[in-house]
């Protein structure tokens, strides 16, 4: 991972690449929800509820989880598009938990966002070069041949021509426009860039085109990136650790070799189990596990462990004490009072 | 779970026309169907003369992209697109036959009859499929008494709430009265396929049943469907672009490319020994779980076609890597599907020599 990140990238005030570049403590976003005449607060969405990460310079974070989870929003916590109700967001080691929006202004050359939905996430009515040269002009951003020429280029490096300069969103099919998307992100050069869901809402041969682009990107330009998809098996392979959310919670955080080859927690073994694989013979042979019900609610989150409602080895302490996420040697956190898979 | 009874109380308003001598013997039989929408800019050839055959029991996998005519085809199939005397909509052809009887040239009214109760579809979204101001209990009464005109309310609200049972949604004489929003996605997909299934279809189709669902209920869903088909007998299509999805559940597969088949077989032939280009792409395309990580995705090239200006010769020829093979019949010829394995047919202009080579040198190791 050094190796990527010394090429062409400066990393500013830090020693070598030990400091990471995102760090999260503690973070919570409650949505209030009111009622009545007097729009009193009588209770809350707890969308994120006590989350610890971080993230190294040019290594891919990856966040998987079902709805309801939270991922979404904490992509939008950690690039300030909200803010945070409890906790700290820290970037390159500066805290840009409760910054105003002048002050989070030069920060956002450094944090980018790609969005899910490449239909509404761009402008019907400005040209893809609009689209493309906003950043350049938001951030007062001179370039050495101008804005177009700039743009040209971020064209071509996501695999578009510089003759859609003049084109309109309606033009494109979606991964296309999920390419403008990415050279958007790009234009300043950011170091950290959050994709929410990057490649769901393109088809099968397009999402791998998207993915091999993401990839390329990021060692060409040294970035840094948080995916976050419901997908486990593009997950797995964009990303260098993983970590898996259920309401408002992380409940495992390891790298891609120990997440997927030895997953601790019960919640990760039943949805790596859950996910359909395309060969027809391992339909009879594969002992599949089915958690029963949905996803609860996380207006009122089950007391305890948050799973409990749904896990097969759920004991009274689950239903009573909450599971710290806790570290092995290896790295490899996990929130689990029965954890499986666990080194003696 | 109970076991429903068949409603076989009643006997059928209508008798079953006679079946004719040049019915085919299948149980569903789609021979020849195109569907084409005139419009402005051109005219849409949707599904462009498409075939297949599936029978009780069954299960047919319809997979493709976006634009491939997968939906249209079912639409096709339950009469959605049957028009007035409107000159703008739908242009169809071709012959759906439905346990001996043709249906694009049955009058309306016996489509209408048929649909709901002999043939029923499972939408990909719930929340949009379902009436919103109206309880769910309503919804599948309605959809019971439309074809069963004599049942009573009592008689059909405890059929529903069988139903709902059923599917697995519990407390259901509860849950009977609730509306649709007041149900999470997983319910709400249950209760619609509750819906499907009160009148005992013999052909069920679920369009990308569970493309809205999160992954862990997708895997309920999908058993679901499955035990019921073993309970019922029904004949499926399900319509997915998902391979995994596919796999889990079908016995054959129909791959849609361009509005037509480019290649269809068993399940196990399609995954084990794939005949097309387009296939080996979107088999080589997918991270897998089951297998080792690959170090780089191989994409297929381009972007699904336009069903407006659709390529000519073979559709798939713009995005294939081998259409330089074919001596230029890509370009000029419509390729037709011939027979490349028992019950295996491609529709592709590379020779069986060249196929296999580069089925063994190419596409086998990194699949």
């Amino acid at each position: 991972m050094t190796d990527t990140v010394s090429e062409g990238k400066d990393i500013q005030d830090n020693v070598g690449a030990t400091e990471p570049l995102l760090k999260v403590s503690g973070l919570v976003k409650h949505f209030p929800i009111n009622k009545g005449l007097l729009r009193r607060q009588v209770g809350a969405v707890r969308a994120v509820d006590g989350l610890d990460f971080q993230v190294m310079p040019g290594e891919t974070l990856g966040v998987v989880g079902e709805s309801g989870c939270g991922k979404s929003t904490m992509g939008r916590l950690i690039t300030r598009l909200l803010e945070p109700t409890g906790g700290k967001v820290e970037f390159e080691g500066r805290d840009i938990t409760h910054l105003g929006t002048s002050a989070m202004r030069p920060m956002r050359r450094d944090v980018q966002m790609i969005f899910q939905d490449p239909y509404s996430s761009l402008n019907p009515r400005h040209t893809v070069g609009t689209i493309v040269s906003a950043p350049f002009r938001l951030q007062k951003v001179e370039t050495e041949h101008g804005t177009k020429k700039a743009v040209q280029d971020l064209l071509e490096l996501v695999g578009l021509s510089p003759e859609h300069y003049n084109r309109y969103p309606h033009e494109f099919s979606g991964g296309q426009r999920q390419r403008i998307g990415i050279a958007r992100a790009l234009a300043l050069k950011p170091k950290l860039v959050v994709a929410d869901e990057p490649v769901s809402a393109l088809d099968v041969s397009i999402q791998a085109q998207v993915v091999n682009l993401l990839d390329d990107l990021q060692s060409e330009l040294g970035l840094t990136y948080v995916i976050i998809a419901h997908d486990l098996s593009v997950i797995r392979h964009v990303s260098d650790r993983i970590a898996v959310m259920y309401l408002g919670k992380i409940v495992e955080i390891a790298d891609r070799e120990s997440l997927y080859g030895k997953p601790m927690h019960p919640y990760t073994n039943a949805l790596m189990s859950a996910v359909p694989v395309p060969d027809p013979k391992r339909r009879t042979q594969r002992k599949r596990i089915l958690l029963t019900g949905d996803v609860p609610s996380p207006i009122s989150p089950p007391s305890g462990c948050r799973f409990h409602t749904r896990c097969w080895k759920a004991t009274e302490v689950c239903k009573t004490t909450e599971p710290p996420l806790v570290a092995l040697r290896t790295g490899h956190q996990v929130a689990c009072h029965h954890p499986e898979n666990a080194p003696e | 779970m109970s076991k429903l009874s068949k409603t076989s109380a009643v006997p059928d308003m209508v008798p079953e026309p006679r079946r004719p001598d040049d019915a085919p013997p299948q149980f569903l039989s789609v021979r020849d169907l195109k569907v084409h929408f005139p419009t402005d800019d051109g005219v849409v050839k949707s599904v462009d003369g498409l075939s297949f055959d599936l029978e009780k029991g069954k299960t047919l996998g319809i997979v493709g992209e976006s634009g491939s005519g997968k939906s249209v085809t079912s639409l096709s199939i339950l009469g959605l697109h049957r028009t007035g005397s409107r000159s703008r909509n739908a242009r169809i052809s071709g012959e759906i036959w439905l346990d001996g009887e043709e249906l694009l040239s049955a009058d309306a009214a016996r489509v209408r009859e048929l649909r709901g109760q002999k043939m029923a579809m499972i939408f990909q979204d719930p929340l949009t499929a379902m009436h919103p101001y109206f309880s769910v209990g309503q919804q599948i009464i309605e959809a019971y008494r439309v074809h069963h005109p004599e049942a009573g309310k009592k008689e059909a609200r405890k059929r529903t709430i069988e139903m709902l049972d059923r599917v697995g949604i519990p407390q259901p004489d509860r849950r009977v009265d609730d509306h649709p929003h007041q149900f999470s996605g997983g319910m709400r997909q249950r209760a619609m396929i509750a819906m499907a299934l009160v009148n005992d279809p013999s052909l069920l189709i679920a369009d990308e049943p569970t493309t809205a669902l999160d992954v862990t209920v997708q895997a309920q869903i999908l058993d679901l469907i499955r035990d019921l088909q073993k309970e019922f007998g029904s004949a499926v299509i399900i319509i997915t672009h998902d391979l995994g999805v596919v796999a889990e559940l079908a016995d054959d597969i129909l791959v849609m490319y361009g509005g037509k088949c480019i290649e269809k077989g068993s399940a196990e032939a399609i995954f084990e020994r794939p005949e097309h280009p387009y296939t080996w792409g979107l088999l080589g395309s997918m991270p897998r779980l089951d297998r080792e990580r690959a170090d780089r995705l191989n994409p297929v090239k381009g972007s699904p076609p336009s069903l407006i200006n659709v390529p000519s010769g073979c559709a798939f020829h713009p995005r294939c890597p081998y259409a330089d093979l074919t001596e230029g019949a890509s370009r000029t010829v419509v390729p037709v599907l011939s027979e490349v394995g028992s019950r295996h047919f491609a529709a592709c202009h590379l020779g069986q020599a060249d196929r296999e080579r580069i089925w063994t040198e190419e596409i086998a190791p990194n699949l």
